[in-house]
C-alpha cells in the first residue's frame, strides 16, 4: 500500500471511530517484537506509551521495524513506517509528515503538544537518516 | 454551602466545546483552570499598576511594589504563616524544593547523613533530593506505603533514623491520592532532631494548608494548580532558618552592599528572591487564593469527599477496571488502569468525547513502576467538578470501553 492509497482510505473516513479502527486495523498488520528487541537501546523516550523503533541500513535506503503497546499507537507506527521505509536518507529528511498527517486528518497525533510520542518517533527517524548520511560523506571524504 | 454549578461559572474555559463536546476537565491534578478574578487581576495588574518593583520611587513602582508585597501577604495568610517574611516567591514547588536541597541542603548534609522520603514522591522531590545526595554523600532512604496507599505510621517510624537530617515528604500523592498525617510527621521528625520540608502542590488544592498547625521547617506549592497562574510557586520556610541558609541565585534585589572586590547579602525573603521577580504572576497569584479563600475549607473537602465516594463507586461499577490508590484519608486524584485497554488508547478515544485525562507516569515512575505498570490513566478532581462531569466522564469510559471489545 501506497502512501498515497492512505491519504485517500483516510479522507474516505470522516468520523473518529472509523478513522481510529483502522489505524487499529494497520497496526495489527504490524509484526510484535519479541523481548530481545524491546530493548532500551530501542525505545523512544518521551512517549505516554512504550514505543520501540529498530532501524535497519541497506546501501541505499533505510527501513524500519516497530511496535508499541498501545494498539492505536501501533496503527500510528504502520502510518509512519508506511511513510518512511525504503526512502533514502535525503528523502526521509525531506518528508514533512505533519503534512501527510494533516491530509488524513490525524494531525492532532503528530503536534508536539500531545506528547503522545509520535514527533519523538520521527525525529529519531530523520535522526537515523542523517547519521547514515553523515557516515556516507565522511567515506566518500576518505576514499576520495 | 458549597455548590460546584455555582462556582463553575467562575471558570470561563469549562463552557468552551471541545471539538464540539462538552468540556469534561478531568486533569485538575497536572494543572487547574482559571477564574475570571485572576484574569482581571492580571490585566489590571498590567494595564494599569505596572512597574518594576522595590527600585523606583515613583507611583507606577510603589503601586506594583504594594501589590507584589500584599500578594505576599495574602499568601502567608493562605499558609497560615507566622510572618510574610517566611514567604518566598519562587518559580514553581520544583524551584522551591530545588531551593532548599541546593541551600539547606548543601549546607547541612554530609557523609553517611540520611534524607527521608515516601516512594511516592513525584520526580520534584525525589530527583532534586538524589542529586543533592550524590554531591554531598548523603543517603536516600524511603518508606514504604501499604498496597492500597495508606501511610502506615510503623514504616515511616522505622525508617527514621538519628542519622535522618531531612524529612521531604509530599501532603498528598499525586499519583495515588493519598493524605499524609504531616503533622505527626513533623513532630516525630523534630523529636530526633531532623527538618521537613513538605510538597503540598496537591494537598493545596483540596486542604487547608497550615503551616504553624503542621510545624513543618519548610513547604512548597506551586501557584497554577491552586487556580492561578504559571511561573509562580510559594515557598515557606521558618525564619530562623531561612535567615542561616546562603543565597540560592546571585543578582539584584538580594543585596545588602555590592562592592567591586566584596557582596553581602540582604534578609530573606528578598535573600531568595534574585533578579526581578515575577511580579504580576504574583499578583494574579494573590487573586487566585483570595478566591480560594472565600470559600469554607471544610465545606469543600465535605463536598469532594461525597464527590470522592460517587466517582470511586463508578468507576468501579466498570468491569475490568481498578483504582491504584484506595486510602482511607485520600484527595481527588484517581488512577485506574482497565484490563487490556493501554492508557495511552484510552486517552485517545476520551480526547474525542471531551474529555481531559492525564496518561503515563505522572512524574512519578518509580512509584507507577512500583505499582506493577508502565502507565497509568489519572482523573483528578477540582472545585468545579460537578457531579454531571462524572457521570459524563464515566460515559465516555464505557464508551471506549465498548469501541476496544470490538477491537481486541
Amino acid at each position: 500500500m501506497s502512501i498515497e492509497n492512505l491519504i485517500e482510505d483516510f479522507s474516505f473516513l470522516d468520523n473518529w471511530e472509523d478513522k481510529y479502527k483502522y489505524l487499529i486495523e494497520l497496526g495489527n498488520q504490524l509484526p510484535h517484537f519479541d523481548d530481545t528487541q524491546k530493548i532500551e537501546q530501542w525505545k523512544i523516550s518521551g512517549c505516554q506509551s512504550q514505543v520501540w523503533i529498530i532501524p535497519h541500513f541497506s546501501s541505499s535506503t533505510l527501513s524500519f521495524q516497530g511496535d508499541s503497546d498501545a494498539i492505536i499507537v501501533r496503527g500510528i507506527i504502520a502510518v509512519v513506517l508506511e511513510i518512511f521505509n525504503d526512502k533514502s536518507a535525503q528523502e526521509i529528511l525531506d518528508i514533512d509528515v505533519e503534512e501527510i498527517f494533516d491530509k488524513m486528518g490525524l494531525r492532532e497525533h503528530i503536534t508536539p503538544n500531545r506528547r503522545s510520542g509520535m514527533l519523538s518517533m520521527v525525529d529519531k527517524i530523520k535522526f537515523y537518516a542523517r547519521q547514515s548520511l553523515e557516515e556516507k560523506n565522511e567515506h566518500s571524504r576518505i576514499s576520495s | 454551602m458549597f455548590d460546584a454549578h455555582i462556582v463553575r461559572k467562575d471558570f470561563p474555559i469549562l463552557n468552551r466545546l471541545i471539538d464540539g463536546k462538552k468540556n469534561i476537565y478531568m486533569d485538575t491534578a497536572a494543572s487547574a483552570q482559571k477564574p475570571l478574578v485572576l484574569l482581571e487581576k492580571l490585566e489590571k495588574a498590567y494595564l494599569e499598576e505596572y512597574a518594576n518593583v522595590h527600585r523606583g520611587s515613583y507611583w507606577l513602582s510603589e503601586v506594583a511594589t504594594e501589590n507584589y508585597e500584599k500578594a505576599r501577604q495574602i499568601a502567608a495568610k493562605f499558609i497560615n504563616a507566622e510572618s510574610s517574611d517566611s514567604v518566598i516567591f519562587t518559580r514553581s514547588a520544583t524551584e522551591g524544593i530545588n531551593l532548599v536541597a541546593g541551600t539547606y541542603g548543601l549546607a547541612n548534609l554530609h557523609q553517611g547523613d540520611e534524607v527521608l522520603l515516601s516512594r511516592a514522591e513525584h520526580h520534584a522531590n525525589l530527583v532534586t533530593w538524589q542529586q543533592t545526595a550524590l554531591k554531598t554523600g548523603a543517603k536516600i532512604v524511603y518508606f514504604d506505603l501499604d498496597d492500597c496507599g495508606n501511610f502506615v505510621w510503623e514504616n515511616f517510624e522505622k525508617a527514621l533514623s538519628p542519622r535522618t537530617k531531612i524529612v521531604a515528604v509530599t501532603a498528598m500523592s499525586n499519583v495515588l491520592g493519598t493524605i499524609f498525617p504531616v503533622e505527626h510527621i513533623c513532630k516525630a521528625a523534630h523529636n530526633i532532631g531532623a527538618k521537613v520540608l513538605i510538597d503540598a502542590c496537591q494537598f493545596a488544592v483540596h486542604k487547608k494548608i497550615d503551616v504553624q498547625k503542621f510545624d513543618c521547617d519548610f513547604l512548597a506549592f506551586s501557584g497554577h494548580k491552586v487556580y492561578g497562574p504559571t511561573g509562580i510557586g510559594v515557598l515557606y520556610g521558618k525564619y530562623d532558618l531561612l535567615k542561616e541558609m546562603p543565597p540560592y541565585q546571585y543578582g539584584g534585589d538580594m543585596i545588602e552592599h555590592v562592592s567591586y572586590e566584596k557582596t553581602t547579602f540582604t534578609l530573606p525573603p528578598a535573600r531568595f528572591e534574585a533578579g526581578t521577580p515575577a511580579i504580576v504572576q504574583a499578583i494574579g497569584l494573590s487573586a487566585s487564593l483570595e478566591y480560594m479563600m472565600q470559600f469554607n475549607f471544610d465545606d469543600i473537602e465535605q463536598y469532594e469527599a461525597e464527590l470522592i465516594d460517587y466517582t470511586t463507586k463508578r468507576l468501579l461499577d466498570i468491569s475490568g477496571l481498578k483504582i491504584l490508590g484506595t486510602a482511607k484519608e485520600k484527595g481527588g486524584v484517581f488512577s485506574f488502569a482497565i484490563d487490556g485497554i493501554h492508557p495511552q488508547d484510552l486517552a485517545f478515544i476520551l480526547a474525542k468525547e471531551g474529555v481531559a485525562i492525564r496518561t503515563g507516569h505522572f512524574c512519578a515512575q518509580p512509584l507507577v513502576n512500583a505499582l506493577g505498570y508502565n502507565s497509568l490513566a489519572r482523573a483528578s478532581l477540582g472545585i468545579y467538578t460537578t457531579k454531571e462531569d462524572i457521570d459524563d466522564f464515566i460515559t465516555a469510559l464505557q464508551k471506549a470501553k465498548n469501541f476496544f471489545a470490538n477491537e481486541i
